[in-house]
């Protein structure tokens, strides 16, 4: 019994890092006042970008790397139509979310069912990870499970106490007033849009390269959705945010806890959407709890 | 030197434009496509397919041969009804992205009447019911983001597609659980539909006219709706000024709500054509429908969410998914390539618009 509730906390952990990693950069995104839905996009060119380098690298380092950098060239593409051509952020988001699905599929061909020769192995972390239980569930754990919690802190340090997160915090809220602090709405927005890809696409190498290591069509399978509507339950705050990751992470492994019992596994397959949609419409009970954190200018195109 | 100079007082910036003539629109709207099409040729490239091969497969496939032609019609009569419906969820910037979800439905409820209740009518009022119940399926699970939308304040982003998965899961829990026909031999279908709720189709090809003749008379009877109704209006209203619509009393719980049982219930429309015209039994989601939910946004966009217009964009964009079928199979790429096509023209949709919308003005600065 003990070892299974090790495994299962465990395995929450390596389920919900990508969600954290998707999260925390949409957040970072989000309340510069940008509204990218390409999330799923990024996730899936980051996861099989991440893959294929690491496939023929043999090095699952330049994989990450390869995967950070198109996350943030896809998001640049998001950035360049919805800001410089303030063109509809939620359409423009769609069609990065089917560009990337699109790409994944047609790039993931050739590797459909092969076996990565490395992955993204647990590294247990030097006294914390001698630990007894708690060392093993939470010091054990590959790379980019420390780095999406560090991240996350990072993120929500940024926003709260630096000068720059302030920045982006009022960018989101009033540009028109940051402008005439000599801010630059739009390279705020960009920068902050680029850097939400980064993230993306790291959490999409942590699907393609720790929680799975083999290369199937729909690997990402609506996680990058489900990381939109995180981001709205964890109130664009990156703290608020680990926990619900985790809480999702959770329930991607309930799922196969849930299988010997009978459950039919395709509908077991929907808890995660069916969570998300629960999980907002609980915390939609308190619509103005919502609208009090939401950045004001989210989604609008910004001119001066 | 004297070449410097005058650069350096040359000033471009965009300015908004007041006057468009038809033609400027059309000769934008052609570039954009150009460019789309130059752009996936480039994606080809990079993908080590020889584009201009690709491209013309992709034509050869579609609108260059009378299979194809046929096939193209066939296909355009799901983004007909689903394009049709979304121009008017999308002018009150309602962003129902479920259409595919809603098609299945429609896919699930026709099926579970036909299975059930349908073996015993005739075909004159069998049929009927069969739309009308694929309809009320649709536009029930189009109205759940409805409610989400304005009672609960949720994204109808998020809501339309977690439950496009939820619908998809349910679909194949059906087929290979409790619906499973007896007669396909532990295969992943029901069984079929009674014959005589099978659509007709035109002789030698797989288009089943009726929901066709229903696809072209829903796009016109929206078309008055969205812009000769006092419904219509007000969708018009919402989506341009949500303020505006506030202060002249539009109700908007009520309004959302008809906005997705037509968009829903267009939908599901689809899902019945597609189930008792094409493959005459509920099967894999992935094969009741070829992603029509969402390459239906971008018909609705190319066509300026004119629902007349999206019989033509229906059309092109038809021939899209047909030509994408023709280059998988001849350069063994997998369905996900279309994906691609869409996001490149979506994205190159959007960015014209904003040349419709602005002109480059140069001028030199006096120095």
């Amino acid at each position: 019994m003990e070892g299974l509730i090790i495994s299962v906390i465990h395995r929450t952990c390596m389920a919900g890092t990508s969600l954290l990693l998707g999260t925390t950069g949409e957040i970072l995104t989000e309340r510069s006042g940008i509204l990218n839905l390409g999330v799923e996009g990024m996730m899936n060119i980051g996861a099989v970008t991440g893959f294929i380098v690491t496939y023929t690298t043999g090095n699952v380092l330049f994989g990450v790397l390869a995967a950070l950098l198109t996350g943030a060239v896809s998001a640049a593409l998001h950035g360049v139509v919805s800001i410089y051509f303030k063109a509809n952020q939620t359409v423009s988001g769609l069609a990065l979310s089917m560009l990337g699905v699109g790409l994944a599929g047609v790039m993931g061909k050739p590797y459909i069912g092969k076996q990565l020769p490395v992955k993204l192995e647990p590294v247990q972390l030097p006294l914390l990870g001698k630990i007894p239980l708690i060392g093993d569930l939470l010091f054990n754990q590959d790379l980019l499970f420390y780095a999406g919690l560090l991240l996350a802190v990072a993120a929500w340090f940024f926003l709260k106490w630096t000068r720059l997160g302030i920045r982006v915090r009022s960018v989101g809220e009033n540009p028109e007033a940051s402008e005439s602090q000599g801010i630059s709405v739009r390279w705020t927005r960009f920068f902050c849009t680029v850097a939400g890809g980064a993230f993306a696409g790291l959490g999409g190498a942590h699907i393609s390269l720790a929680y799975s290591t083999s290369w199937i069509e729909g690997l990402v399978a609506g996680r990058g959705w489900i990381v939109v509507g995180l981001t709205i339950f964890s109130l664009w705050n990156p703290l608020r945010g680990i926990a619900g990751a985790f809480l999702f992470g959770g329930i991607f492994v309930t799922q196969y806890l849930l299988q010997p019992l009978g459950v039919p596994p395709n509908l077991l397959a929907t808890l995660p959407y069916g969570t998300t949609l629960i999980v907002l419409l609980v915390d939609g009970l308190r619509k103005d709890h919502r609208s009090l954190h939401a950045p004001a200018q989210l989604g609008e195109p910004y001119s001066r | 030197m004297k070449l410097k100079r005058t650069w350096e007082r040359l000033e471009f910036q965009w300015e908004e434009r007041t006057d468009r003539s038809l033609l400027f629109s059309v000769s934008v709207l052609l570039t954009a496509i150009v460019c789309g099409v130059l752009l996936i040729g480039a994606v080809f490239l990079s993908l080590g397919v020889d584009p201009v091969f690709a491209l013309k497969q992709i034509f050869l496939g579609s609108f260059g041969s009378l299979y194809g032609l046929k096939e193209s019609l066939t296909k355009a009569i799901p983004l007909f009804l689903i394009a049709g419906g979304l121009c008017v969820a999308y002018k009150a910037k309602f962003w129902n992205i479920g259409a595919e979800s809603q098609l299945l439905m429609g896919a699930v409820f026709s099926t579970w009447f036909g299975l059930n209740v349908g073996q015993s009518l005739p075909p004159s009022i069998g049929v009927p019911l069969l739309f009308l119940m694929g309809f009320l399926g649709g536009a029930l699970w189009g109205i759940i983001p409805a409610i989400l939308k304005v009672r609960f304040g949720i994204s109808e982003v998020i809501s339309t597609l977690m439950l496009n998965y939820i619908a998809a899961e349910f679909v194949t829990f059906l087929i290979v659980g409790p619906w499973k026909g007896a007669t396909k031999h532990g295969f992943p279908y029901t069984d079929d539909l009674p014959k005589a709720l099978i659509l007709d189709t035109l002789p030698g090809s797989r288009i089943h006219y009726i929901t066709l003749i229903l696809g072209i008379l829903l796009c016109i009877i929206l078309f008055i709706l969205l812009y000769r109704s006092k419904f219509g209006y007000e969708v018009r209203v919402i989506g341009e000024s949500p303020e505006a619509a506030r202060y002249a009393g539009i109700d908007f719980f009520k309004t959302s709500l008809l906005i997705m049982v037509i968009s829903g219930g267009a939908a599901g429309l689809a899902g019945v054509g597609e189930v008792a015209g094409i493959h005459h039994h509920l099967g894999y989601p992935g094969n009741i429908s070829a992603g029509y939910g969402f390459t239906a946004i971008i018909t609705a966009w190319l066509g300026k969410l004119n629902p007349l217009l999206t019989l033509i964009s229906g059309l092109f964009f038809a021939g899209i998914l047909v030509g994408g079928d023709a280059i998988q199979i001849s350069l063994r790429l997998p369905a996900a390539t279309v994906n691609i096509f869409n996001g490149i023209l979506l994205f190159v949709l959007i960015v014209s618009d904003y040349f419709l919308k602005h002109r480059l003005v140069l001028r030199f600065r006096q120095l």
